[in-house]
């Protein structure tokens, strides 16, 4: 995968926290999933999406 | 195995309670650490007269602030310690973070050749100390190092302030035009003002310990680096950091409980295992111990008329990223030409201001980045820890997730584009930006452009370009021949840093304040003024 945060990667890393700040764990769940579904949708390509999928399913260590 | 030999400074009757008639000091600096230090030896060789006051009478205890970045060895550079400090110190420019047992990332602060000084040099805050004041014993008529002096009391008059000192003979009373306060992260000066010094407390604790060996312990080739574990073996779920100082002395710094016990947790008996479990069996001695808690924090306002706020009594931050000590010295770096124009009557008191605005940016860039590591390695929530894991597990083979990991952002130069003093313009190297340096040919040989700007408004000029002849401004030309100081770029390092064409006009304290292509003199004054804070109104 490309770097794409470029010298943003704190800025965002932060902002993500931010985001989640003050939230309980349930309310914090529910905060990722709209994440997700809401950068997918910005990504659009259907093949990338699937790729990012089976890629980050494979660091699973459970 | 003997460590650092502390040599207590003499305490001297100071000469108000020996009768002599009270005079009026121009600069009063309380505290003699680093920052006072070196602000006094700034201010000594503008001309400036100083009296620094210390409680105290001996160099740090402990080695403290040990990592000083290259903008710091070139301000010492022009205060006269830069080279011994270099000599004595510990190179290093690679920084490396291991997640487990694991390297995942590593950088170098300096990937570039053609700088006199490198990335970081690791120096005990001790011998820091020792050298500024050994340096500051050069100004005998400039600079009066009152130690066992304890400022107990100060009272801003407008256009002096009155000092009261407590000293093992008694009590005086001394007067200063400026008081400097370079009292430290506690500072009595800001407490007796009642100023408001809260912000970001971190809960969790850190042990740090120093370590006298002779085997190194950055593995086999035993090169000096800046190490970071997340949950390394020895240390589970914690986060370790590993440094390497002079006189074979390793710096470990260990994160502990939110709730540990920090007196019981700087016990030899305690020490010592955790310190085991890292460097093995090989023999080492435990040099000092200390159990610190973090905080970042800065001042609203960094001149309060007369009082000046300087380093750690100004604002404060977590040590990941060396942006304490090496922020304070950007502080004095800014300071001292400001103070020396306004007591010489060339500058209007208002350049003093200045001061606040640009140091109050460089301090909040530090404190943003301080703060954001120290978030990052101590996860305050479950989700918090759950983020920073799935990061590190990423960034064993996604460089994306590497840049996400954060263990410190070293301090860099803080760069003033945009502030007022500076005039608007466009170059390789834009107008705010502290010099870079770059190896030179002259006359009497190779040199450092580091090494030929001198501690004023100084014009250098890149190629066929002539500089005008303007009164308090130095002149060096780069690739020409002219009647003032010219030299040669060697291996391109000044052209590529600065372009073949172009003239820049820097200030006493070496950053960039104007641009040009070819300048008249009407120009570089006008330039100069902006600088010095004559054009306040037009430039707001």
């Amino acid at each position: 995968m490309s770097d794409n945060l470029g010298l943003y990667q704190d800025d965002f890393y932060n902002a993500l926290m931010d985001a989640h700040a003050g939230l309980s764990e349930s309310a914090s769940h529910a905060l990722n999933a709209r994440l997700v579904l809401m950068l997918a949708n910005r990504v659009g390509d259907i093949e990338t999406l699937k790729d990012i999928l089976e890629k980050a399913r494979e660091y699973n260590d459970e | 195995m003997a460590g650092y030999k502390y040599e207590p400074f003499d305490y001297v009757k100071p000469p108000e309670l020996s009768g002599a008639a009270p005079a009026l000091y121009p600069v009063a600096i309380i505290g003699a650490g680093p920052i006072g230090l070196a602000l006094a030896i700034d201010l000594a060789q503008r001309g400036i007269k100083s009296v620094v006051l210390d409680d105290n009478n001996v160099v740090s205890v402990g080695s403290r602030a040990i990592c000083w970045a290259k903008r710091t060895l070139e301000i010492f550079n022009r205060l006269g310690v830069g080279e011994r400090m270099l000599e004595k110190g510990v190179t290093w420019k690679i920084g490396r973070n291991f997640h487990g047992d694991q390297e995942i990332y590593n950088f170098d602060l300096l990937p570039e050749d053609g700088h006199k000084y490198p990335a970081f040099i690791n120096l005990q805050q001790y011998y820091v100390e020792q050298y500024l004041v050994e340096r500051a014993r050069d100004f005998p008529e400039l600079i009066e190092l009152r130690f066992k002096n304890r400022v107990t009391g100060h009272k801003d008059h407008g256009d002096h302030v009155t000092l009261t000192v407590e000293t093992p003979d008694g009590t005086y009373e001394m007067v200063a035009e400026y008081y400097i306060a370079c009292d430290g992260a506690n500072s009595a000066t800001r407490e007796r003002m009642g100023l408001d010094f809260t912000g970001q407390t971190f809960q969790e604790q850190f042990l740090i310990a120093d370590i006298e060996m002779e085997d190194s312990p950055f593995g086999e080739n035993a090169v000096p680096e800046r190490w970071f574990w997340f949950d390394p073996p020895f240390h589970e779920g914690k986060s370790a950091l590993l440094h390497a100082q002079p006189d074979n002395i390793y710096r470990i710094d260990l994160q502990l409980d939110v709730d540990a016990d920090g007196k019981a947790e700087s016990a030899p008996e305690k020490v010592m295992p955790r310190i085991k479990a890292i460097v093995g069996d090989k023999p080492f001695r435990l040099d000092w111990v200390s159990v610190y808690k973090f905080r970042c924090i800065k001042l609203d306002r960094f001149v309060h008329n007369r009082v000046i706020f300087v380093g750690d009594s100004a604002h404060v931050v977590s040590p990941f990223g060396a942006r304490g000590g090496n922020g304070g010295i950007q502080d004095v770096d800014n300071i001292g030409w400001k103070l020396a124009a306004v007591l010489k009557s060339e500058a209007p008191a208002e350049l003093i201001e200045t001061y606040h605005e640009e140091r109050s940016h460089g301090s909040a860039e530090n404190i943003l980045n301080s703060s954001r590591a120290t978030n990052f390695m101590t996860p305050k929530t479950p989700v918090e820890a759950l983020f920073r894991a799935e990061v590190l597990k990423l960034a064993h083979d996604q460089p994306f997730a590497r840049r996400l990991v954060n263990s410190g952002r070293l301090s860099q130069p803080c760069s003033l584009a945009g502030m007022r003093l500076q005039s608007p313009g466009v170059a390789p190297l834009e107008p705010g930006q502290p010099l870079l340096d770059a190896p030179l040919d002259g006359a009497e040989g190779p040199t450092w452009l580091l090494d030929v700007v001198p501690p004023q408004f100084c014009l250098i000029g890149f190629g066929e370009v002539d500089l005008p002849d303007v009164p308090g401004v130095a002149r060096i030309g780069i690739n020409t021949i002219r009647e003032y100081p010219c030299f040669n770029s060697r291996d391109g390092f000044a052209t590529k840093r600065y372009g073949q064409q172009g003239v820049y006009l820097i200030r006493p304290d070496g950053h960039v304040c104007a641009v040009f292509s070819e300048p008249d003199r009407h120009d570089v004054e006008r330039a100069c003024a902006r600088a010095q804070g004559k054009m306040m109104e037009q430039a707001a």
